[in-house]
This record gives structure tokens, sequence and C-alpha cells, in this order.
């Protein structure tokens, strides 16, 4: 079964939605303990990939593995953690009756709700329903619900949307000392700069991996000097190409 | 299936309910005015005690189908589905946490019914008290049950809210209130004997002529078999993974 070294491992992953393909053979790597910056326009792909890690996606051809499993093994819901694009928590419900529903399922001690709110530094607003806080505040909830429990791999659909810049680098931060105590992260931004915080970048455009490298390596290869322009070259280099 | 996630579940949509005070009070009060409405409307006639007991079963069907398939088409549209679909909570969990829940709520809402119809509206019942509490806590179990199952098909809040009367409607037609069941066109009276409906209405009609608990009893399981069949297909029809 593959490299020990890779946490999730896909091979010509294929997602057909009716006439329209949301993946087209899409061949990933994610090493362990690193983070992976899953990058791309909306439309790109990204929430289909994701999706197929955490097997809730039905896919059309290929295979992937996640931790040595195929994707969707029961044994992998304890420990992948996930947060869709949008907060995937309850409006009507309080921060901690969120969080506690969620440590019920994956069988996490009421002590691990503390960590996980002040993680993503919302211990101060535990008692509040979700659905008077703020976009950005019910995202970093939906955040703590993924920390739970002891994850080994992180899926974290555009985790720092819509958050002012401090606490987007806060979370990039938090994100940093996940991976330092050897939790491996697979986080989509459709954000460039944020390409300077991941150890590995998956570009993602139309289905199709434009390219899986480092950040200095893709700038290397393309003569740029920032995420967003090495993506440009790079779509203007296949339609080169294709001509 | 696991009894500690079923609860956790139940438990959660327990607390859900408990913030939203207004649809509680709706759920409990509703039922009551319509069937003061009935008894106001034909005060001075036999019409409440004779059909009375039935209308205690019928408003709770519909009332706890419209709650409880808009309640899990939010799960689906919120994407808290999805996450509870990446974590190891059973399907079977979810949907019998959920039956489990409003299950309750069903069993307040049928016992004020009726104490409601006979203390305050003077319905006078011919059979026994505790059998038409019975009937009316399993048709209101039965309502949340088939709105589990159907709430399955539906994509959209239109979608939902059509499936009322998808469901329900014909289920009304030929329960044998619009028309005794014997004098119906062969076919309509044999599709009448696979609706629920027809024998929540059978069963309660027996206690308002005064049959006892024994003569009704086989009504009475069969309506218990439905509950069970539909809370089953509800969690069958449940996909993890979706397109």
């Amino acid at each position: 079964m593959g490299n020990k070294g890779n946490v999730v491992e896909a091979r010509g992953l294929t997602v057909v939605r009716g006439t329209t393909t949301a993946l087209g053979g899409v061949d990933l790597d994610v090493p362990s303990h690193q983070i992976v910056g899953l990058l791309g326009p909306s439309g790109s792909g990204k929430t289909t990939l994701m999706r197929s890690i955490v097997g809730v996606q039905r896919t059309t051809a290929g295979s992937m593995t996640v931790l040595g499993r195929p994707a969707g093994h029961p044994e992998l819901r304890r420990v992948v953690g996930y947060t869709t694009q949008a907060a995937s928590v309850y409006a009507d419900l309080t921060v901690t009756e969120n969080l506690r529903y969620f440590a019920a399922l994956l069988g996490a001690h009421a002590s691990d709700i503390e960590r996980a709110l002040v993680a993503v530094d919302m211990a101060g607003l535990a008692g509040r329903t979700v659905g008077t806080l703020s976009g950005g505040e019910r995202s970093r909830v939906s955040l703590a619900a993924a920390l739970l429990g002891d994850p080994q791999l992180l899926v974290l659909d555009e985790p720092t949307v819509g958050l002012d810049p401090v606490l987007r680098r806060d979370l990039w931060d938090l994100f940093a000392r996940l991976r330092n105590d050897g939790v491996s992260l697979l986080v989509s931004s459709h954000v460039m700069d944020e390409a300077a915080r991941c150890d590995r970048l998956v570009l993602l455009r139309e289905g199709q991996v434009l390219a899986d490298a480092t950040l200095p390596e893709l700038l290397e290869r393309t003569g740029t000097s920032e995420a967003g322009e090495a993506f440009l070259a790079l779509i203007e280099a296949r339609g080169e190409e294709g001509r | 299936m696991t009894p500690r996630l079923t609860l956790a579940t139940a438990s959660r949509v327990l607390t859900q309910l408990r913030h939203d005070h207004r649809t509680i009070a709706l759920i409990i009060v509703l039922p009551c005015v319509v069937l003061g409405l009935i008894a106001w409307l034909f005060d001075g006639t036999p019409v409440l005690n004779q059909f009375g007991p039935v209308y205690v079963g019928i408003f709770p069907v519909v009332v706890m189908f419209l709650v409880t398939s808009v309640a899990t088409l939010r799960e689906r549209t919120s994407g808290t589905l999805e996450r509870l679909m990446s974590l190891p909570l059973g399907k079977g969990d979810f949907v019998t946490g959920y039956a489990l829940a409003f299950g309750l709520l069903a069993i307040v809402q049928a016992l004020v019914l009726v104490a409601f119809t006979v203390w305050v509206c003077g319905m006078d019942v011919a059979g026994e008290l505790w059998v038409l509490v019975l009937c009316a806590v399993l048709s209101a179990i039965l309502g949340s049950a088939l709105g589990l199952a159907a709430s399955a098909l539906a994509r959209t809040e239109f979608q939902a809210v059509q499936l009322m009367p998808a469901t329900l409607f014909p289920q009304l037609i030929l329960c044998g209130l619009a028309m005794p069941r014997a004098q119906m066109p062969e076919v309509l009276e044999a599709l009448s004997r696979v609706f629920p409906l027809t024998y929540v209405v059978d069963a309660l009609g027996g206690v308002a002529r005064g049959l006892a608990f024994t003569d009704i009893a086989s009504e009475v399981g069969l309506v218990a078999l439905f509950i069970v069949a539909a809370v089953l297909g509800g969690s069958l029809t449940l996909r993890r993974r979706t397109p």
C-alpha cells in the first residue's frame, strides 16, 4: 500500500456529475506532517476533492487511500477532521452545545471542548448562540469541532474565508502548531498569499492538477515571484501546449 | 447503530427545540385550537364524540410530518449532515435520534391534545381513555417517522413542503373519513390498505364507538409496524456519499 510517508494518495480520481467533470483523473499526495495548500479558483474541484477524502463524495473512477485505508473507511471517521466551506454547525445551539454534541460523537472528553475553543480563540464566546455570531466566528466554531478528539488529518475547506488579517494569521499559526504536533493538514484557499504558509501547494483548475510542488520550486519553474503569478504562468503555459 | 450516539443525537435535537419556544408552542397549541374550533362548530351535536377521537389522531400526523421533514432538510442544506456523515455516526443513529426526540415531543403533544378535547371541549369518549392516548401518541410518532422517510427525497425547502400533501393527502382521502371504505371502488379500497393512516383512523374510530383495546389491537400493531418501517426506510435512503 503505497508510500508510508503519505497520508492521502489519490490516483486517477474522477468525479463526473451529469455532463460536467468535477475531477478529471486527479493524482494527489499529501505527505504526513505537512500543510498542503489546495489552491484554485471557485469551481476548480477543491471541495469535490476534499469531500472525496472524507468519504462523502460519490466518485466515478480512480482510487484514493487515506491513512493507509480506502477513503471513506469507517475507521477513518474518528481520525480525519473535516470542515465544510459553510460553517457546518447548528445555528440554534450555543457554541458549547455544538461542541458537546460533536465531542460525544467522537467519544472525546468534555475537557477537549475547552482546548478546542482556546485553540481557535473562541473561549470567550462559549455561551453564545451560534446564530448570533459573525460569519468568521461561526467558521471558527466549525474549525473547533474538527479539532475535537485526536485527528491525524485535517481537511479544511476555506477555513480563513472572510476573516480579518490578524485572525487569518493566528489561524495559520495554529495550523503550523498542529503540523509541528504531528497532524497533517490539507487546507483549501483561493487567496494566493496564503500559499506562503503551506509546506506544499497543489494547484487545481477545471478538475485538473496544474502543479504539485513547494512554493520555491513553483516560483523557480515559472520564473515568477509569487503564487498568483505562478498560477497564471502555468495556466498560460498549458494553453500554449493545447494550441 | 450505537445507543450512545443515538441518544446524543436525540438530546441535541431536543436542545435545539428547547431554544425554539415558538415552535414548541405551535406544535402543542395548534392541534388544540383546531379541535376547539371543531367542538365549537358542532356544539350541541354528537359530531365531536363521533369524530373527535379520529381528529385527535390526524392533526398531529400532519404537524409532526411537517416539523420533522423541515428539520432534517435543514441538516442537509446547512452542511451539518455532511459533517455528521464524515463522523462516526451511523445513519440509523441519526434517524432514530430524530425519531426519539420528535417522538418525545409527540407524546407531550398527544397528552395535551387529549386532555384539552376531553376536559375543555367536553368530548365524551365511548372507549377507554388510555387507548385514545396510546393511539394519539402513535399517530404523532407516525407523522414524525413518515416525515423522516420522506425528507430523504427532498432536495429543497419547496420540495419538502410539497411532500406533506403528496404523502398525506391521498391517505386522508382514502382513510375512510371521506367515505366508508366498504363503499369505495375496489381498487381504491385495496390502495387504502397499504396506507398507515387507514389503520390510525380504524383504531381511533373503534375507540369512538366504544371498542375495547383487544378489538383494535391489530390496527394499533400495524401502525407501530409502519413506524418501524418508516424509520428503517429513512435510514436506508440516507446516503453517506452524495453526487
